[in-house]
């Protein structure tokens, strides 16, 4: 990239786990450089950089999507929510307990990711079983714990949240 | 067992050891509050990035950095030559690997680039973007040069030599013979013969290799943050190289993401950037990417080898002849050497068997790839799934079915000691008993009658079982009697603060086995105090003891044991003072969740708390002449076996669609035996991970490189893993040998589950395919290789 077209910035407003954060940016910045090296966000991780992973799977207006696959420039506006600030609002927690429980995590860097992927499942299919549950977190590769413990986990929250309901 | 801690009675107060009980360290890790090398600024840190070479192999004529130096925001362009004069080559051999050669690798490549992503240029700037920006006006004149692929040609008069002045492309080789093989076969009822390729794959650490070094003029001191294994040994490299003291080298290692062997080793990029650091007095971090990390990771596995074994008209195995070759790369891996896996594949071929008659050679050759070694279960896969694809071929021929075999063959439980034929020294092993409860967790007759039944419906199902040894609490024998400085041996400092905590500082690590949980059950056991009353301290040179670090599932076997006896005489000196002040005998005191307490009654007589606050503020009080050492530091390493090996056995059970080759895994078991098991919980949850990571290279991983040493697989929509949906669940069961050479008992359990998976899934596969007469031998059993053994394309 030559350095003319590096010198170019956006201005950005957006909301960050319900912060209004403002930057100036290069049109290149990728969502999850933004919140790790900008605002000091390193509980999401870049794994492959090429959207594989989902190690930098973070909450954009809602949905799920890949830190590294999402420019800074684009979210102007957006509401951005990471593993801090569902940790903070408490939100996941019963997720978290729940990984905690069956050692879902063991290096716990797909962790953030594989929780918001796995809290977007709980959120929209409520009755998933297991092979939908591994279906939906296929998108986020865990190399230590070879998924079991993760599935039990979000089946756990699942069942768990379906007895609170009724 | 002892009249501290007796490990099997869970029914004490404070009795961990044996519980599933959480991870203390993984909450922060689930509210992504963990601390990982990348996650750290330092002030006026630069980044660097490297110009890695473009070919497999090529001379580099020239390098012209002036146009990358003149960008806003680089500091610096620095060359191998550059480098050569501030920090010394390394040569990867161990002594005791006979005849081993390799070639002086350093830093940054300085006459030649020997594998396709060798960092051959270094770009220090501001920003990784900015020195990625510059990477790209760095020129470099390269004069390629034929590249040495094939491992099977790599000693042929006609190939050319890497580095003439080894004399030709050979590293090592050895050849173990024991008992008279050729007579033995003569007089075989049946000798059955295979060649099994083992596919090169790598462990896609999902952090990758991170490192940030930081050189303090003033006072000379070295300090990196590092995502490794072994915080001690790179203290030791670091200091060698730069020409530094180890005092004047701190090396901290916080949370690692994965590392399975793969951040075991010394990367030349990571060096570069500890020189760098060093050459600029200002901090360097260096963060690879994922195409970096495909390219210059350590790759593993990349293994031929043929096969024979002889049994008799009972199924008795008569003989076994080894033939393994392997290409490691242009350089031998320092400082564990690329050698050990060929040799480990030498040692652990028949393993759990009990025969007379062995002969096993392994051919460790040079190539133009990315440079292998040790990735986790070093050699056993490929071991494994030798011994195991050629027991099945021998049930076959020998008419009988693949338990019987095994259960005929093996050591039997309770001979031991003994000694195999390769030479491996085995303390207790329980083959029989752990075939036994496999059995019984599958109920193998039901799902023999139930893949019958699919057949004649067209479904073709496989059922796989392979027994294998593992090797775990590495003495000396494995690195240090080769003259490399790694540690076998482990420490331990046990600390009682004032208020009554105890801190545990430990020269093992925590790469997410659990290692912390282990050490802080272990402590509060040991010293009689609640668990979450343990502050563990991990990875940090400057502060915990000397030790190796974790690697060859050492950590719970001499880390815990370390961990032990220091918090057992943590315990004695307590009492001692605790008599003192209650003027009672300290045989007659005991420690239970954190308070003295009359070992008779269980009466409380004190809290800690009180016992530290005299000890640490009014040490006047007590006696002058007594002992009051609130801090005790214990080291352990094993004497009596070289290692301790641990068994077990595993079952796959899956199906194959023969029109488009697609495996489908349906369930997978595996009974294995680690001695003492300090957390059920964490045992199985590494078993489940080792098992899937087998699988993956057993289906899916393989680095491809074409026919200019150009690898194709560099990224993770190239290279495949496994992912969730594909995954089975995993049943795991235990039996317990405990080692007698500890008090705790503990073996290692972190690479049963990818010892054994590799095999498992061909010999099911292959069981599947049996109607067809079809075999696959060649790993990753890929659909098109699947086809292409059914005769379809």
């Amino acid at each position: 990239m030559s350095a003319a077209l590096t010198r170019r910035y956006v201005d950005v407003a957006l909301t960050v786990n319900s912060e209004p954060v403002s930057r100036r940016v290069e049109p290149r910045m990728h969502l999850i450089d933004f919140l790790r090296t900008e605002l000091g966000l390193t509980g999401s991780h870049a794994g492959c950089e090429h959207g594989v992973c989902g190690a930098c799977t973070v909450r954009v207006n809602g949905q799920i999507m890949r830190g590294c696959l999402v420019l800074a420039a684009q979210l102007d506006g957006a509401v951005v929510e990471t593993v801090e600030g569902l940790s903070d609002t408490g939100e996941i927690r019963d997720l978290q307990e729940a990984f905690v429980a069956h050692n879902a995590a063991q290096c716990g860097f797909c962790t953030p990711g594989m929780l918001i992927a796995a809290a977007d499942l709980c959120m929209h299919q409520p009755d998933a079983s297991r092979v939908a549950i591994r279906e939906h977190i296929s998108g986020n590769y865990c190399r230590c714990t070879g998924y079991q413990a993760i599935v039990d986990a979000v089946e756990t929250t699942l069942t768990g949240r379906r007895g609170s309901l009724s | 067992m002892n009249e501290f801690v007796r490990p099997s009675d869970l029914d004490r107060p404070n009795s961990y050891i044996g519980r599933s009980v959480p991870r203390p360290n993984i909450r922060k890790l689930v509210e992504g509050r963990g601390r990982y090398v990348d996650d750290i600024t330092l002030p006026r840190m630069l980044n660097v990035a490297f110009v890695r070479s473009p070919h497999a192999h090529a001379r580099i004529v020239s390098i012209d950095g002036a146009a990358a130096k003149a960008m806003p925001g680089v500091i610096r362009v620095l060359t191998g030559k550059d480098l050569a004069e501030i920090c010394d080559p390394w040569v990867a051999v161990l002594a005791h690997l006979k005849g081993m050669k390799s070639a002086p690798q350093h830093a940054i490549a300085v006459e030649k680039a020997c594998w396709q992503g060798e960092a051959v240029v270094a770009v220090v700037a501001t920003s990784r973007a900015i020195a990625e920006d510059a990477l790209a006006h760095v020129h470099v004149d390269y004069e390629p040069l034929p590249a040495v692929l094939d491992m099977e040609t790599a000693m042929d008069a006609k190939t050319p030599i890497i580095h003439p002045e080894l004399g030709d492309n050979l590293t090592f080789q050895r050849e173990h013979v024991q008992g008279d093989v050729e007579a033995a076969f003569t007089a075989s009822y049946k000798v059955v013969e295979a060649t099994f390729h083992t596919g090169r794959h790598t462990g896609v650490c999902l952090e990758p290799r991170s490192i940030l070094a930081d050189f303090n003029r003033a006072d000379g001191q070295l300090t990196v943050y590092h995502s490794t294994q072994a915080p001690h040994m790179m203290q030791g490299v670091l200091a060698k190289h730069l020409r530094l003291n180890e005092g004047d080298v701190r090396v901290i290692c916080g949370d690692v993401g994965g590392s399975f062997g793969i951040k075991v080793h010394v990367y030349p990029d990571e060096v570069a950037a500890c020189a760098i650091a060093k050459l600029l007095g200002r901090p360097v971090k260096f963060i690879a990417d994922r195409f970096e990390s495909m390219t210059t990771d350590i790759h593993a596995r990349d293994h031929r080898i043929t096969g024979r074994m002889g049994v008799d008209k009972d199924g008795r195995i008569t003989a076994m002849d080894i033939d393994d070759r392997t290409g490691i790369g242009p350089y031998s891996v320092y400082p564990r050497t690329s050698a050990i896996e060929g040799n480990q594949v030498v040692n652990l071929c028949g393993g759990p068997y009990d025969f007379a008659n062995y002969r096993a050679k392994t051919t460790v050759v040079l190539q133009n790839k990315t440079p292998t070694c040790q990735y986790r279960a070093v050699g056993h896969p490929i071991a494994t799934a030798v011994t195991e694809g050629l027991m099945d071929l021998a049930a076959e021929a020998a008419g009988l079915d693949p338990v019987e075999i095994r259960r005929r063959n093996f050591m039997k439980d309770g001979t031991y000691p003994r000694v195999s034929p390769s030479g491996m020294k085995f303390e207790g092993l329980s083959h029989e008993a752990c075939l036994e409860k496999l059995l019984d967790l599958m109920d193998y007759p039901a799902l023999r009658a139930e893949q019958a039944e699919l057949r004649k419906q067209g479904i073709h199902r496989g059922i796989g079982i392979a027994s294998f040894i593992e090797l775990t609490n590495p003495s000396p024998f494995m690195y240090g009697i080769g003259g490399a400085r790694i540690s076998a041996q482990d420490g331990c400092t046990v600390r009682m603060d004032p208020d009554g905590s105890i801190v545990a500082m430990s020269g093992v690590t925590e790469q997410g086995q659990g290692t912390e949980a282990i050490l802080a059950q272990i402590v509060a056991e040991g010293v009689g105090v609640s668990m979450d009353r343990v502050k563990i301290i991990t990875g940090d040179t400057q502060v915990t003891p000397y030790g190796g670090g974790t690697w060859a599932s050492r950590g719970a076997g001499i880390g815990g044991e370390a961990a032990l006896q220091a918090a057992i005489e943590l315990k004695r000196n307590i009492l001692g003072v605790a008599g003192a002040m209650l003027q009672a005998d300290p045989q007659s005191l005991d420690i239970a969740m954190g308070e003295i307490t009359d070992k008779a009654t269980g009466q409380s007589r004190m809290p800690l708390a009180e016992l530290g606050r005299i000890v640490y503020f009014r040490g006047d009080t007590l006696p002058k002449d007594l002992s009051r050492e609130l801090m005790v530091t214990k080291h352990y390493i094993t004497k009596e076996y070289p290692f301790a090996f641990t068994n077990g056995i595993q079952a796959s059970w899956l199906e194959v669609d023969t029109d488009t080759g697609m495996v489908t895994l349906l369930k997978h078991w595996c009974v294995e035996d680690c001695g003492r098991i300090i957390n059920p919980m964490l045992v199985d949850e590494q078993v489940r991970g080792g098992v899937v990571q087998g699988i993956g290279g057993a289906l899916y991983e393989h680095c491809i490189y074409d026919d200019q040493g150009q690898l194709t697989t560099t990224s993770l929509a190239d290279y495949m893993v496994p992912m969730a949906a594909e995954m089975p669940d995993i049943i795991v069961g235990h039996v317990e040998t405990p080692t007698k050479e500890s008090l705790l008992g503990a073996k290692g359990a972190g690479e049963a589950g990818t010892a054994g998976a590799p095999a498992v899934i061909m010999n099911a596969i292959n069981d599947a395919l049996s109607p067809f007469k079809a075999r696959v031998a060649a790993m990753p059993f890929t659909p098109m290789r699947i086809l292409e053994a059914l005769g379809k394309v």
